[in-house]
């Protein structure tokens, strides 16, 4: 396969998770943002959303005030945002108009549509009815891309690297969601654990959709360490980093099969999905949970340019 | 006069840049009032160095080094006996007819400016005008290596009434193509009377054809034809089809390129009996 | 607009349209006047939505130059399709093999030995000072000694044998893949017609495509096929939907200038297994965008070291650069002698008389007759700065007569022909509307193919005769059909 195509299918990937990620992470902390600060309602929940999309710095150059409106604006539909879900959308259609024929009818008429729908939204968000209406399309309408491509998709290349990007993505969103509500969202003097923390933390089950899937799989109240657990070493929750490791390493070892070629990422990878797989709960909290999550999130870009180098994007 | 022509030009990339490849056309070609004894390019990083011939007829050289290169250097060096001709050049190597070089390039295309120039200077003889127009350009022009860029056109030079021997070269030859008169881009190396051996580049003038007497060398930057002085290394249509390094790169960031030219004179060659004094007086430059 | 009197394709030179009983009607349209008759408007109504929606389904898009928002438009497809019969299209096509021999011969021969420049029959002036002709091409031979490996010829009608070429396309020629869309939609749509009129089939050009892509190699290796690849300026390009379609179904990959690079003049392509040699590159980029190092240096669209590749003979250009000079309007109008000093025939095809307004005698004469004629620019393409004598307003011929006095050289008219018409369906039902053919012409190292039939594109609005995509013409179904 060419290296562009492959470059732009694996950018699909990311760039429609990304999308994904964002919609869910503003729904909840539109919840969050709505409680009574007694119940966590804290004011500083869009910042800590600007966080988690790693959207600080370029926030900060508009000079907007952080509010909901301006946040939720600038994460959805500004168009000088590079990762707003409108230009995530526009680069992944771009991306997938260059590399039409690696693509099904399917595939390429859902991102085709997610574009042209979403783009009708114009720049700026009217209302609050108008910003959920657009949430509930693009979750709807990457779930379509990603139902399309699983039902029509040759099992190759063209198909892994697609769902390569989108785990490296995935990994990238959940590990820094969970840094970000873990070190920048609790007060100081709080200890972990605290009683202000059940609705941050339902925050980061329900951005990861994995509220009904907690009690499934610990049968308890919702406490920071099986948060974190779930999300980092549970396999069995699709936005895990074990999880995500797991689907990078399959498609790396499909990729390899296929071409009998192995390189950077497949060492990188190999070693980022033993780390997960023989980690456990309490030695990542000895460790530091910040630590390890501020490595994970090193190597797993690290991972990500070896991809680019080894296949030449 | 023997000339001994010796250069470095040093490429330093902010990264390792894949994919270099260069497009050089540093060697000069013999002809009958320029001799080559030697001729030399070297470079610090191993790769392949490609000889062809282009469509003008000039020695090109295709170098692609092996893998990544982080700084890349080319030293050429050589040299060469030349005989004075007063510009006429006689026994060169013709691969394409005349009438090519009537045509305007993106370079030279004329402007209502530099057409109402050449009606102006037109005297009805094709080497009265060249000559003329040699010495106007000479006595109107600033030499400013400030005002002009590698791509500058020759209508925006004219406008500025300034630039660089590239410049002029590309006015001149704007002008006198308007007027029916073939003409072309010349590149190569001259040694200054003035004692300036290093210089920060090569050195670019024009050729015209005249009736009877075939190619003619003008260089408008000093104000004369050429003399035995000049070091012909390669021709085109413009400064694009003559320029000495045309290359590409992906990656690598910022690029920073030195070169000094030193072209020295090591005295009359004794083998040519004739003397070389007949010439016209040289002008400064 | 005024509508000329033209030779109809399905009523001849009868005035046709308002009778409704099968008399006049030519042999080749008995089918088609019936299937007219026999489809209700509703019915054809239905068709064309039908037609209009598979277009947008696959995507065939046309972006529109000059068009602010740079839209995706669809080019309008007509349902009734254009008949041609075998013997018509038997001569079409040994005239077309003709030119297209003479088109390769005389790109061999000007930047060779120069023999027709010599003889005086086109005046080198002409050629050698015409920015077309490309100085990097003299003494060079391109592998299969094939120049114009895909030709595409415009023709037009005007009466019931009376066929002209209007245009040699020899550069990146387009619409080919309209043609074979055409059909698939023809097909799908009215599989009866089908049935009662047997029609030439068109679906082998990509394979033929590929063949004569093959046969060019620069590298002869036995069992393996040559690596082929499809060179697009990318996704902005108006062709872009084309490039990505022929890529497709010739199996090779679409590929951009970045995706290529050469290392020793040899062309590589970028892939995920590490780098692979291309041997021919079908190129839909244009000559001065292809290489940096020598043409465009700020061309980020080319491939830097092309030429020198291609001059070292590790690599085919399909087409070869420098075809650029063959289809030129200035050239054209000596194509009948050209083709009498290469072939030593007579030309099967007309062309349509033209005069060179850079002859003084002949700009006199356009003057004269500005209202009658058409003037284009000799390195115009696309229906853009071309003057329709007998349709334009007293200012716009006005304006032109003042262009033309000032560069005449850059300019030829025409005799404003009176396209032949065909059925079309319209909003207001069936009615006459003017159209010409593109055949397709491939060449290779191991002989000519050509896929019977072409691109009829035809002028959507009443009267009109441009039949540019760019200005709003259409497309319709070519049959070649035996009779």
């Amino acid at each position: 396969m060419l290296s562009r195509t492959a470059g732009n299918l694996y950018w699909i990937g990311r760039y429609l998770e990304r999308a994904d990620f964002t919609a869910r992470l503003i729904e909840a902390t539109q919840r969050l943002a709505a409680l009574p600060s007694s119940y966590g309602g804290a004011s500083n929940a869009w910042e800590s959303a600007l966080a988690a999309a790693c959207q600080i710095d370029g926030f900060a150059a508009t000079g907007l005030a952080i509010d909901e409106h301006e946040v939720t604006e600038y994460l959805t539909l500004n168009a000088g945002n590079s990762s707003s879900i409108r230009s995530c959308l526009e680069a992944a259609r771009s991306n997938a108009r260059a590399v039409r024929t690696a693509m099904t009818e399917e595939g390429w008429e859902a991102i085709n549509t997610a574009w042209l729908e979403v783009s009708r939204y114009g720049t700026h968000l009217s209302s609050r009815e108008t910003l959920a209406q657009l949430i509930e399309y693009v979750k709807h309408a990457i779930a379509a891309f990603d139902g399309a491509n699983h039902r029509t998709m040759l099992r190759g290349d063209a198909f892994w690297f697609t769902n390569l990007g989108a785990a490296i993505e995935r990994a990238d969103n959940s590990a820094r969601l969970l840094d970000v509500k873990y070190h920048l969202l609790l007060p100081r003097d709080e200890p972990v654990g605290g009683s202000l923390d059940y609705f941050q933390w339902t925050t980061i089950l329900r951005t990861v959709s994995a509220m009904t899937a907690y009690r499934w799989v610990y049968n308890d109240s919702v406490k920071p360490w099986l948060v974190a657990d779930l999300l980092i070493l549970n396999r069995q929750i699709p936005r895990s980093l074990a999880a995500c490791y797991d689907e990078i390493l399959r498609h790396l070892d499909l990729l390899a099969s296929h071409s009998g070629r192995r390189g950077a990422a497949h060492r990188l990878a190999s070693a980022g999905h033993a780390r997960l797989a023989g980690g456990n709960i309490d030695a990542i909290f000895g460790q530091g949970l910040h630590e390890f999550l501020t490595q994970f999130i090193a190597d797993n870009n690290r991972l990500g340019e070896a991809i680019a180098e080894q296949y030449l994007f | 006069m023997r000339i001994r022509v010796d250069y470095r030009t040093v490429y330093d990339y902010a990264h390792a840049a894949n994919d270099v490849l260069q497009l050089l056309r540093v060697q000069p070609a013999g002809h009958e009032g320029q001799h080559i004894v030697s001729w030399r390019i070297d470079t610090d990083v191993d790769g392949h160095l490609k000889r062809a011939e282009d469509a003008f007829g000039n020695i090109t050289h295709m170098f692609y080094p092996d893998g990544p290169v982080k700084r890349l250097s080319l030293h050429v060096a050589g040299e060469v006996d030349t005989v004075e001709s007063h510009g006429v050049l006689s026994g060169g190597y013709e691969p394409l007819p005349a009438l090519v070089y009537l045509r305007q390039t993106e370079l030279t295309r004329p402007d209502d400016a530099l057409r109402a120039m050449a009606r102006q200077i037109d005297t009805g003889d094709a080497l009265a005008t060249c000559h003329r127009l040699t010495r106007l350009l000479y006595d109107q022009f600033n030499f400013d290596p400030d005002v002009t860029h590698s791509h500058s056109d020759a209508a925006h030079a004219f406008a500025l009434k300034a630039g660089v021997c590239q410049d002029y070269a590309h006015v001149f030859l704007s002008i006198v193509r308007c007027l029916g008169i073939p003409a072309r881009y010349v590149s190569g190396h001259l040694v200054r009377n003035d004692g300036l051996i290093t210089q920060p580049a090569a050195h670019a003038w024009a050729e015209a054809l005249i009736p009877d007497l075939g190619w003619v060398a003008f260089d408008p930057s000093n104000g004369m034809c050429a003399t035995e002085a000049y070091l012909r290394v390669a021709i085109g249509l413009d400064y694009r089809d003559a320029a000495p390094v045309r290359g590409a790169r992906r990656g690598g960031g910022v690029e920073t390129m030195a070169v000094a030219v030193t072209t020295t004179a090591s005295g009359p060659n004794p083998q040519q009996g004739q003397s070389q004094t007949q010439g016209r007086a040289q002008t400064q430059a | 607009m005024q509508a000329l009197p033209a030779f109809d394709e399905m009523f001849g030179l009868g005035d046709g349209y308002d009778c409704r009983s099968p008399e006049g009607v030519t042999a080749a349209y008995r089918a088609i006047r019936q299937w007219l008759a026999d489809s209700p408007q509703e019915l054809m109504a239905a068709r064309r939505a039908q037609a209009e929606l598979f277009f947008r389904r696959i995507g065939i898009t046309f972006a529109v130059y000059g068009d602010a928002q740079a839209t995706e438009r669809l080019i309008p497809f007509d349902i009734v399709p254009r008949i041609i019969t075998r013997t018509e299209w038997d001569r079409l096509e040994r005239g077309l093999k003709q030119r297209v021999a003479a088109l390769n011969m005389f790109l061999a021969d000007v930047y060779g030995a120069q023999e027709i420049l010599r003889a005086g029959i086109v005046p080198a002036e002409l050629v050698l000072m015409n920015p077309a002709f490309c100085v990097h091409m003299i003494g060079r031979q391109p592998p299969g000694g094939v120049w114009v490996h895909i030709a595409g010829i415009d023709l037009v009608r005007t009466g019931p044998d009376e066929f002209f070429v209007l245009e040699d396309n020899a550069r990146t020629p387009s619409g080919v893949s309209y043609m074979l869309e055409n059909r698939e939609v023809m097909l799908k749509l009215v599989p009866d017609l089908f049935d009662s009129v047997k029609v030439a089939p068109v679906e082998t050009y990509p394979e033929k495509l590929l063949e004569t892509l093959a046969s060019v190699s620069p590298r002869k290796q036995r069992g393996s096929h040559p690596t082929c690849v499809l060179l697009t300026p990318g996704q902005y390009n108006s062709a872009f939907y084309e490039h990505s379609f022929l890529a497709d179904k010739l199996g090779i990959e679409l590929v951009e200038g970045h995706d290529l690079f050469v290392r020793d003049d040899i062309v590589f392509m970028r892939t995920t297994e590490g780098p692979q040699r291309v041997d021919v590159i079908y190129r839909r980029l244009d000559d001065d965008f292809i290489d940096p190092l020598v043409f465009n240096p700020g061309s980020m669209l080319g491939v830097p070291g092309l030429m020198s590749a291609y001059a070292a003979g590790n690599v085919t250009l399909a087409n070869a650069v420098g075809t650029g000079i063959a289809d030129d309007k200035a050239i054209y109008s000596y194509m009948p002698d050209i083709v009498r000093f290469y072939t030593g025939e007579e030309p099967i095809l007309a062309n349509v008389p033209t005069w060179r307004c850079r002859e003084p005698e002949a700009l006199m004469h356009v003057l004269d007759h500005l209202p009658e004629l058409v003037v284009k620019e000799v390195d115009g393409s696309g229906g853009y700065g071309m003057l329709v004598g007998p349709h334009a307003p007293k200012a716009t011929i006005a304006a032109f007569a003042a262009k033309l006095k000032a560069r005449p050289e850059k300019f030829i008219a025409q005799p404003t022909l009176a396209l032949s018409t065909c059925p079309t369906a319209t909003d207001g039902g069936i009615a006459a509307r003017h159209v010409d053919l593109r055949p397709f012409v491939l060449t290779g190292a191991d002989g000519v193919r050509i896929v019977p039939g072409g691109l009829t594109r035809v002028a959507m609005t009443a009267g009109s005769l441009v039949v540019n995509s760019s200005q709003g013409g259409g497309t319709k179904d070519t049959w070649i059909i035996d009779g």
